[in-house]
């Protein structure tokens, strides 16, 4: 586990920060998209490609960079955004999400963007690949030191196809496959305990024989940790299950489903109307409402 | 484009005595051997190593070999990952699964991601037979082909799987083969070419054979063309016969030459006439050259318990089917 100082996490909840105000103006821009998921991880992306991977943005193909698959692909203005302020493309790319041309595809194409590891956005797929590629190394390196992280959604775990790969991933005991569960609640139709319940999600991940735990999304030492006791795990592969708030940043937005699938200008009106919705987000995502980190935020 | 004389085939080809073999056999066979040549080639199966034959690779490569039990979902997209990594995945169930049950996962984690995984989809068409519908695919082409980056193969005997099989280890594209689970004549030899994106093509005469129908066939019932064109040959009507056995990408230039240098085109193959190897060569014809094409395929039914002759005779698909339906065509009797 690579240790975090205080300062380093004053500079990963500022970088979270910088990266949610990118969010927004990419969504405006792009007039569609969504926000609510992307706003929830971006203090667990932030963690991940300014301090966990073992990556290098200038060389993204990188053979012995940590693999990162996005299993939720309609989350990925998240991983665009971090991506550029981790410096794979310039940050006024963002602004070309959903374009036509773009590299920037509605939901991710690894052909047209290095740097990502799978294209995405049929949930339940990225699982399986995860594991795949984990079992690919392990053939080549049994003592590799490569990390397979798989970025799930919540309301993805509907899928049948996600409890196939945990079965494998459970049977072939992948110590260096580290799942990591967005617990945000919501998916487009509503709750996820009402649409489809997964609780008891911790107790139904263990006996699937993983190692399982639970951390607050939005405290970085704790995801750390939790990555880090991850990686220290051997002979059965890990979930965490980040509970996150959807919106996570946003205020008027936090905890409302009906941000799932909107952009700011075109989200639920009944708190702020719809022309000044980029606006409120963006000012509040400066100011931290005069705050200095995420973490004395109330 | 040049023809071959169908004695370049296997010599016993009419004869009673003609080896017979399934040619999921001839895969098994040559996924062993490429297993022994690149250490880059690794197979997947949901449940069904013995009868799709990926058994012989599992034996000579166990460490090699993923069993992944009854998950053809998460098979795809488990090669998917494993190919992104440089592997080379073959894949196998029964079509009616894979590529049945997996197509999102197909288009997306493997054809989307243009990595070269290699799809086996074995006991295709209603020649599987006493297991009925449920497993006769019959729609697996069309599921294929109207994929990007997806080659589609449909090898016609043994000896063609072992070639088709040999040359998809060497190849990038990401590649559904369909096989078949009964025993049919061996129709090619040793010597008998194979590439993918060519056709091969049979005349029954020297030169002086008059071209009036061709019969384009995919798969294992290429035998059955080519006795239907045997016979009639012997009754005076020239018939020459085309082994498609790339369905994707089409030899556009061999389809040409076909529709040019006969009057008539029959196609002949086990899938629904909608979507499978007759539509990809009418809808080429259509553009380029408006030909007569008579697409003889499963038309719009599903299949039922039953031996493979029997079912094949049912659905029209057999020798004497495919002569009475040609000189019906021709106005012949």
């Amino acid at each position: 586990m690579k240790y975090l100082s205080d300062s380093d996490v004053t500079a990963l909840e500022t970088k979270a920060n910088e990266i949610r105000a990118s969010i927004i103006e990419m969504l405006v821009a792009a007039g569609s998209g969504h926000t609510a998921g992307p706003l929830g991880m971006a203090d667990i992306f932030t963690l991940l490609y300014f301090h966990v991977l073992r990556h290098d943005a200038k060389n993204p193909l990188w053979s012995e960079r940590d693999r990162l698959v996005l299993s939720n692909g309609h989350i990925c203005p998240v991983l665009y955004a971090t991506m550029a302020h981790a410096g794979y493309f310039p940050i006024e790319e963002l602004k070309t999400l959903r374009k036509f041309g773009s590299r920037l595809q509605g939901h991710p194409h690894r052909i047209m963007l290095p740097g990502l590891e799978t294209s995405s956005g049929p949930l339940g797929s990225g699982l399986s690949q995860a594991v795949g590629m984990a079992l690919a190394e392990r053939l080549d390196n049994p003592y590799s030191s490569k990390y397979f992280y798989c970025m799930t959604g919540d309301g993805e775990w509907n899928e049948g196809q996600m409890w196939e790969a945990l079965l494998l991933a459970g049977k072939e005991k992948l110590h260096n496959l580290i799942v990591i569960v967005d617990r945000n609640g919501i998916q487009i139709d509503g709750f996820v305990e009402d649409i489809m319940p997964l609780e008891p999600l911790y107790e139904k991940f263990s006996a699937f024989n993983f190692d399982v735990q639970e951390v607050d999304g939005h405290n970085m030492r704790a995801v750390n940790d939790a990555i880090g006791k991850a990686q220290a795990v051997f002979g059965q592969p890990s979930v965490i299950i980040a509970h996150t708030i959807p919106s996570k940043g946003v205020g008027l937005f936090e905890r409302d489903f009906r941000w799932h699938g909107n952009p700011p200008g075109k989200g639920p009106t009944d708190r702020v109307p719809r022309d000044k919705q980029a606006e409120v987000a963006l000012r509040e995502l400066r100011s931290l409402k005069g705050y200095v980190t995420n973490s004395e935020h109330p | 484009m040049t023809y071959r004389l169908a004695s370049h085939l296997n010599p016993d080809l009419f004869s009673p005595s003609c080896a017979k073999e399934a040619n999921r056999i001839g895969f098994g066979k040559a996924l062993k051997e490429v297993g022994s040549k690149d250490e880059r080639v690794v197979a997947l199966c949901a449940d069904l190593t013995e009868s799709t034959r990926i058994i012989d690779f599992k034996d000579a490569f166990p460490e090699r070999f993923f069993e992944m039990g009854i998950s053809e979902q998460s098979m795809a997209s488990v090669a998917s990952g494993m190919a992104a990594m440089g592997k080379i995945p073959f894949m196998a169930s029964y079509a009616m699964f894979s590529p049945g049950r997996n197509w999102e996962q197909i288009r997306t984690t493997i054809a989307y991601n243009d990595v070269p995984v290699k799809i086996i989809g074995a006991h295709a068409g209603v020649s599987v037979g006493p297991d009925g519908a449920t497993h006769q695919a019959i729609e697996d082409v069309a599921l294929m082909r109207t994929i990007p980056n997806m080659v589609v193969l449909s090898p016609s005997d043994t000896l063609e799987a072992a070639r088709a099989t040999m040359t998809l280890a060497t190849t990038t594209e990401p590649s559904y083969m369909r096989l078949a689970r009964e025993a049919t004549p061996v129709v090619t030899t040793a010597a008998t070419p194979f590439a993918i994106g060519k056709a091969e093509m049979y005349l029954f005469r020297d030169e002086a054979h008059t071209k009036k129908v061709g019969i384009i066939a995919s798969g294992t019932i290429l035998f059955e063309a080519l006795s239907a064109a045997r016979t009639l040959n012997e009754n005076g009507i020239g018939a020459s016969v085309m082994n498609l056995a790339t369905i994707k990408p089409l030899d556009t230039a061999a389809v040409l030459t076909f529709a040019e240098e006969h009057n008539v085109l029959v196609t002949v193959e086990e899938h629904q006439r909608a979507g499978g190897m007759g539509s990809a060569v009418v809808e080429y014809l259509s553009t380029v050259r408006p030909t007569k094409v008579i697409r003889l395929g499963i038309d719009d039914a599903f299949g039922q318990s039953g031996t493979m002759e029997e079912l094949w005779r049912y659905f029209g698909l057999d020798a004497a089917s495919i002569v009475l339906e040609t000189k019906r065509i021709l106005g012949v009797s």
